[in-house]
């Protein structure tokens, strides 16, 4: 049953892997990666880890919706309505691939992997949350700081408008001049 | 199935993500390639949790990790494509690297 | 701790879940015709309303479908079939009593994957048929969930922190004595502002609203139809239903037996979110964002904490 699940999975996840970069539609292009992703998700409850799993469709899906956004927004033709090829340098890079992916193949085959240490903890969920509350402390932070930072990168980055837009030049404006009025009334 | 096998997966998807990234001149259909590469990064992490150190977290840690890195690449990406397009009209690589001439 | 479910509950759990919607979709229409004509009509002519989505259902299916030129097919009936899918695999953790077809560890983080795979079905939906007024509908629904999601997830999780479980089953357990609903009531209230907002329902109903013509599902016709507009009642009546076990204390209750009182709670819940619709006008998602942002996702931060205390000095 497993080994089945995991071909099924495993060769759905490379095709749509390499699906994602031969569509002409923006659309269908993401929402392959998608599946993609979704399968390696499947993948992962499959060894075991059912909270990171759930929590990488949970996540997929969501970051797949908003990347959809930008796809239709900045790209020449959404739609793929007229099929046209948007790539460079692809002998190379087919070269380049082939070759990381015997290097890593091989890697694979041919090094002494350890035993399997210890066994897995009845709740997995349970051991990672312990981790990064306590060994892993400064792992989870600064995770924290780095989330914070883009935050405030992607926004310096993203919008055209600073303060002074929205108060005026002394920012004594009683109220914000924004193209779209908020909902609290600011 | 075994640690090869989860491994070589992992090695196929990277590859073909590495290959997308190389290849497409969208800067947005780049970070396709990029998400497609952290996807493999994230099924080796998981292979190797299971089949070589089920009794430690650290392999759980990495794929945290990785699942971060997925979500910060895209918003950092994003913004850098919202920001280039609004002061030069560019969605490009190869026009991006004319900027500089 | 729930015991095993028997396999057949698999097949039940769809059937149970559209008998409701229908009942539901009923209801709903007696209310509508009630509104439009200022007087609740003889019972007779409600029975024959309330049978009107049913009709309605017979008739589309029957009916020719219509295509939009240079529409993408495969998409769009992706989209709509993912929608009762989504719903109905959220559904699984849902406990009927004390027994759910699956409760897993994890139970509350598979219902809210599950309910965030309506943001690629409803997008989808509204890109498929190339359409303006569809795609606007579906770009509606995105920023809707961008508004929604914060907070709502935030709410789940003070459920969770209150049980100390991810387990649905374990939820339940806990409210044994008191209902979350009585000691989390921010955490409460936005689930439910969340839970209309996720099946796009009543105030939220921006991404299906009348000034796009039906927004996402304009174009839609025949089975897509039906697939996507009923996906829309079952996503609602799964995320009535889940409130129950999440605030309202499951199956717990004097007398009755569990099953009978989950469904009794859950009828409330749906009634309410019913009859709610017709008395809030539609809101603006620009609006409704900053809200989320600036005042409800502080507000459920601080219920988290509060709750966080509570469970650490118990």
């Amino acid at each position: 049953m497993n080994v089945a699940v995991f071909w099924t999975l495993a060769v759905l996840a490379v095709v749509s892997g390499v699906m994602v970069f031969r569509f002409d539609s923006m659309a269908r292009a993401t929402f392959s990666l998608l599946a993609s992703l979704l399968c390696v998700g499947g993948l992962v409850v499959l060894l075991g880890l059912d909270y990171l799993g759930i929590v990488i469709v949970l996540m997929m899906t969501i970051e797949m919706a908003i990347m959809a956004v930008f796809m239709v927004m900045y790209m020449m033709n959404p739609a793929g309505l007229m099929p046209m090829t948007m790539m460079h340098n692809k002998k190379g890079a087919a070269v380049v691939c082939g070759l990381v992916f015997l290097l890593l193949a091989a890697g694979i085959l041919f090094a002494p992997w350890p035993a399997r240490r210890g066994k897995a903890p009845a709740d997995p969920t349970m051991d990672l949350g312990m981790s990064l509350m306590g060994p892993q402390m400064l792992t989870m932070m600064t995770l924290g700081m780095a989330l914070f930072a883009t935050i405030v990168a992607t926004v310096v980055l993203a919008t055209r408008r600073g303060r002074y837009d929205r108060l005026g030049d002394d920012l004594r404006a009683r109220r914000a001049d924004d193209p779209v009025r908020g909902g609290v009334g600011r | 199935m075994s640690l090869e096998l989860f491994l070589l997966l992992a090695g196929a998807l990277f590859c073909v993500g590495l290959f997308g990234a190389l290849t497409q001149q969208s800067i947005v259909m780049l970070m396709m390639g990029l998400e497609l590469m952290l996807g493999g990064v994230i099924l080796g992490a998981g292979a190797v949790w299971h089949y070589v150190a089920p009794a430690a977290a650290d392999g759980q840690v990495l794929i945290v990790l990785a699942v971060t890195a997925m979500a910060l690449e895209m918003a950092v990406g994003f913004a850098v494509v919202t920001a280039l397009f609004r002061s030069r009209e560019v969605d490009m690589t190869d026009m991006a690297a004319e900027l500089k001439e | 701790m729930a015991e095993r479910t028997p396999l057949w509950a698999v097949f039940v759990l769809p059937a149970l879940l559209v008998a409701v919607a229908l009942v539901m979709a009923g209801l709903d229409a007696v209310l509508a015709a009630g509104a439009r004509n200022g007087r609740p009509g003889s019972l007779r002519e409600a029975a024959v309303r309330a049978t009107g989505p049913g009709r309605e259902v017979l008739r589309q299916l029957v009916q020719q479908p219509r295509r939009t030129r240079a529409s993408d097919v495969p998409l769009a009936r992706i989209g709509a079939g993912l929608l009762p899918v989504a719903a109905v695999l959220a559904a699984v953790v849902l406990p009927l009593g004390f027994r759910s077809v699956s409760d897993l560890p994890e139970g509350i983080v598979w219902f809210n994957a599950m309910e965030a795979l309506a943001w690629a079905a409803v997008w989808l939906a509204g890109w498929g048929p190339n359409s303006a007024l569809s795609l606007i509908g579906g770009y509606r629904f995105l920023a809707q969930g961008l508004a929604y999601e914060l907070p709502h997830m935030l709410a789940i999780t003070t459920a969770a922190l209150g049980a100390e479980s991810l387990r649905v089953g374990e939820v339940v357990d806990a409210q044994a004595g008191l209902w979350f609903a009585v000691w989390m009531p921010a955490a409460f209230g936005i689930y439910l502002l969340s839970a209309m907002a996720m099946a796009f329902w009543g105030p939220f109903d921006q991404p299906v609203g009348h000034d796009v013509a039906g927004g996402a599902a304009s174009e839609l016709s025949g089975a897509d139809r039906v697939l996507f507009l009923g996906g829309r009642w079952l996503l609602l009546v799964v995320a009535a239903a889940f409130s129950v076990p999440l605030f309202l204390g499951g199956g717990h209750g004097p007398l009755l037996p569990g099953w009978l009182w989950t469904v009794l709670k859950t009828a409330a819940v749906l009634a309410f979110l019913v009859w709610a619709r017709r008395r809030v006008p539609t809101l603006r998602m620009d609006r409704y964002l900053e809200l989320t942002w600036v005042v409800l996702t502080p507000l459920a931060i601080v219920q988290a904490l509060v709750v966080a205390v509570v469970v650490l000095n118990r």
